[in-house]
C-alpha cells in the first residue's frame, strides 16, 4: 500500500504562544479510513488544516501523494487542493449560492462544462437527502442541512483525499448513519479518508477504520501501526 | 469556471454598487472633457490652415488717386505671383459701408484718407513672408498684415484649452482607476471568506481575479455606458447648435468621424482599464495569502 500522506516530526505554533502540534508523525496508506479524535481544543482541526493545505507547518515534513507540500511552490496548491475534499467544521458554504451551486462549485472550478455538471449534482444532493432544497441559499437551511451541502460538495470531485471535520456533529442518529455509508461508499471506490469526531459510536460503524487521537497536541499511537517510518522497518 | 457561476459567486457587497455611479460620473465628465479637447484641437487646426495662408494689403495714401494706382499695381503683382492663389481688391463702395458705423457719414465724403484694402489667399502657408516683402518693395505705401499674427492669441488659448482638457481626462483616468482599486479592495475584504473556499476547492489566483474583473467590468459597462451615452448626447446636441450657427471659426470645433470615433472608444478603454486594474490588485493581494 503506496502512502498518501506522511507526517514527519511535525510542529505547529499560531504566534508566539506553545506549539499547539508537537512532534506529530504518521502515514496514512492509500485507500485506508482513519477517524481523528481527541478532546476539544487537542489540536484535530489544526492537524486536519496542515492536511488540506490551508496552514504550512511550523517544522517537520508534509508529504502528499509523495510529494514535499511544506516547500511546494504557491502556484502548485491549487493542483493538490483539486485532489483532495473538505469537508469543514463551519461548513463554510458560499452565502450567496443555492445548495445546487455550492455543490457544484468543485466541478466547476476544475473547469467541467455546465452540461456536464446536472447529473452528478443532482445525485449527490438525493444522496445526502436534500433534492427538494436544491435552490434554498445557505441562510435558509437548517444546521444539520447545511453540513451535508458542505459534504456534498466535498465528495462531489471524487477526490483521493476527504478531510472531514466533525461531519456528523449537527445531524440526527438516522442521517449520521447515511453519511457514514456515503464516506464508506467513496472509501470502497479508493478514496483515502481522514475523519474528525467527538462521536465514538461512529467509530464502531466502520471496522476496517484506524484510530488517531490526539492528546493536547500530540499524537497516540499506542499500536504503533501509525508511526512514520513504520515500526517494522526500524 | 463557466460563466453562470462566475457572476454570481460576488455577491454586491463591498462596494461595487458605489462604483457603478462613480464610473458613470467619471465616464460622463471624461467623454465631456475628450470632446471638448477634440474640439478645440480641431477648431485650432482650422483656424491655423485659414490665417497662415492668407493675407490682407492695407494701402494708404493721402490722395485718392495715387492710393488707387498704387492699389491696382500691388493687385496686378499679386495676380501674377505663383504663390497666390486669389487676390480681391476689396470693393469701395463695400469697404465705405462698413467703416461707416465708425466714421459716420464723413467716411464716404473722401474727407478722410481710408485705405485701399486687397485680401490675398496664398496657395502655400510659407509663403507669407515672401509675398509680404514682394508687397512691400512694389509700394512703400502698402502695408502687410498677417492674419496669423493677430489671430495668434486665439490660437493660442485654443491650444490652451486643449492641453486642459487632455490634463482633465488623464486626471479622470488616474481617479478612476483609484476608485476601481478601492472597490476591489473591499471587495476582498468583504469576500475574504468565499475567497479563501474557492481556494481550499483549488480555484486558482487567476480563477479568482477572474470573478472580480468579471464583476468590475459588468459594473463599469454599466456605469460607463449610461454616463458615456448621456455624455455623448450632449456632444452630439452642442455640435448641432454649432453648425446652426455658421461660424467659420466654430464650425472647426465640428467633430468629424474619426474624432466620433475615438469619443465613443473612451468608455471602452476606461472599462478595460478598470478590468485590468481589478485584476491586477486581487492578484497582488492574492500573492499575500497562501
Ligand atoms: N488560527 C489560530 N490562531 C491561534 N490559535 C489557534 C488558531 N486555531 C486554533 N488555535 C488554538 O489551537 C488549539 C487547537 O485548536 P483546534 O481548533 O485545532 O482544536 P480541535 O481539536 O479542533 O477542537 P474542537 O474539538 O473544539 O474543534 C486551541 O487551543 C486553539 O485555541
Ligand atoms: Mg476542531
Amino acid at each position: 500500500m503506496t502512502n498518501i500522506v506522511q507526517f514527519e516530526n511535525v510542529g505547529l505554533r499560531y504566534g508566539a504562544g506553545e506549539e499547539t502540534l508537537t512532534d506529530v508523525s504518521f502515514q496514512l496508506g492509500a485507500g485506508s479510513f482513519h477517524f481523528l479524535t481527541g478532546a476539544s481544543g487537542a489540536g484535530k482541526t489544526s492537524l486536519l488544516k496542515l492536511l488540506y493545505l490551508a496552514q504550512r507547518p511550523s517544522r517537520g515534513v508534509i508529504r502528499l501523494f509523495g510529494e514535499d507540500t511544506v516547500t511546494l511552490p504557491r502556484a502548485r496548491l491549487p493542483g493538490f487542493r483539486r485532489r483532495i475534499g473538505v469537508v469543514f467544521q463551519d461548513f463554510r458554504l458560499v452565502p450567496h449560492l443555492s445548495a445546487w451551486d455550492n455543490i457544484a462549485l468543485p466541478l466547476r472550478v476544475a473547469g467541467v462544462v455546465e452540461a456536464d455538471l446536472e447529473q452528478p449534482v443532482r445525485e449527490m444532493l438525493a444522496w445526502v437527502g436534500l433534492a427538494e432544497r436544491a435552490h434554498a441559499r445557505p441562510a435558509t437551511l437548517s444546521g444539520g442541512e447545511q453540513q451535508r451541502v458542505a459534504i456534498a460538495r466535498a465528495v462531489i470531485a471524487r477526490p483521493e483525499l476527504l478531510v472531514a471535520d466533525e461531519p456528523t456533529g449537527n445531524v440526527d442518529p438516522d442521517m449520521a448513519e447515511r453519511l457514514l455509508h456515503l464516506f464508506d461508499s467513496l472509501n470502497r471506490l479508493g478514496t483515502t479518508i481522514v475523519i474528525a469526531t467527538h462521536d465514538l459510536h461512529l467509530l464502531s460503524r466502520v471496522p476496517h477504520a484506524q484510530l488517531m487521537r490526539l492528546d493536547r497536541g500530540r499524537l497516540h499511537d499506542p499500536t504503533g501501526a501509525l508511526r512514520y517510518p513504520p515500526k517494522a522497518a526500524e | 469556471m463557466s460563466d453562470r457561476s462566475q457572476t454570481r459567486v460576488l455577491d454586491e457587497a463591498g462596494g461595487f454598487r458605489a462604483m457603478t455611479a462613480v464610473m458613470g460620473i467619471m465616464l460622463f465628465l471624461t467623454v465631456l472633457a475628450t470632446a471638448l479637447g477634440l474640439g478645440t484641437l480641431g477648431a485650432a487646426r482650422t483656424l491655423d490652415r485659414q490665417l497662415a495662408g492668407r493675407l490682407t494689403v492695407q494701402v494708404v495714401d493721402g490722395d485718392p488717386a495715387a492710393r488707387d494706382r498704387a492699389a491696382a499695381r500691388v493687385t496686378e503683382l499679386l495676380r501674377r505671383h505663383p504663390d497666390v492663389l486669389r487676390v480681391d481688391l476689396v470693393d469701395r463702395a463695400e469697404l465705405q459701408r462698413l467703416i461707416e458705423p465708425w466714421l459716420g457719414a464723413s467716411a464716404s465724403s473722401g474727407a478722410l484718407p481710408v485705405p485701399a484694402l486687397i485680401d490675398v489667399d496664398l496657395r502655400r502657408e510659407d509663403a507669407a513672408p515672401r509675398v509680404a516683402d514682394v508687397v512691400r518693395r512694389a509700394a512703400s505705401n502698402a502695408r502687410v498684415d498677417r492674419h496669423e499674427e493677430w489671430m495668434s492669441p486665439v490660437s493660442r488659448f485654443m491650444d490652451l484649452l486643449t492641453a486642459l482638457a487632455a490634463a482633465l481626462v488623464a486626471l479622470m483616468a488616474a481617479a478612476t482607476l483609484a476608485v476601481v482599486v478601492l472597490a476591489v479592495r473591499s471587495g476582498l475584504e468583504a469576500h475574504r471568506g468565499t475567497i479563501e473556499v474557492m481556494h481550499m476547492l483549488g480555484s486558482t489566483d487567476v480563477q479568482v481575479a477572474r470573478l472580480f474583473q468579471r464583476r468590475i467590468a459588468l459594473d463599469a459597462l454599466l456605469g460607463g455606458g449610461v454616463g458615456g451615452l448621456a455624455a455623448l448626447a450632449i456632444v452630439w446636441l452642442l455640435g448641432r447648435q454649432l453648425g446652426a450657427l455658421g461660424s467659420e471659426l466654430l464650425g472647426g470645433a465640428t467633430l468629424g468621424r474619426g474624432e466620433w470615433t475615438a469619443l465613443a472608444a473612451v468608455p471602452l478603454l476606461f472599462i478595460l482599464l478598470a478590468t485590468l486594474a481589478a485584476r491586477r490588485a486581487v492578484l497582488a493581494d492574492l500573492k499575500r495569502t497562501l
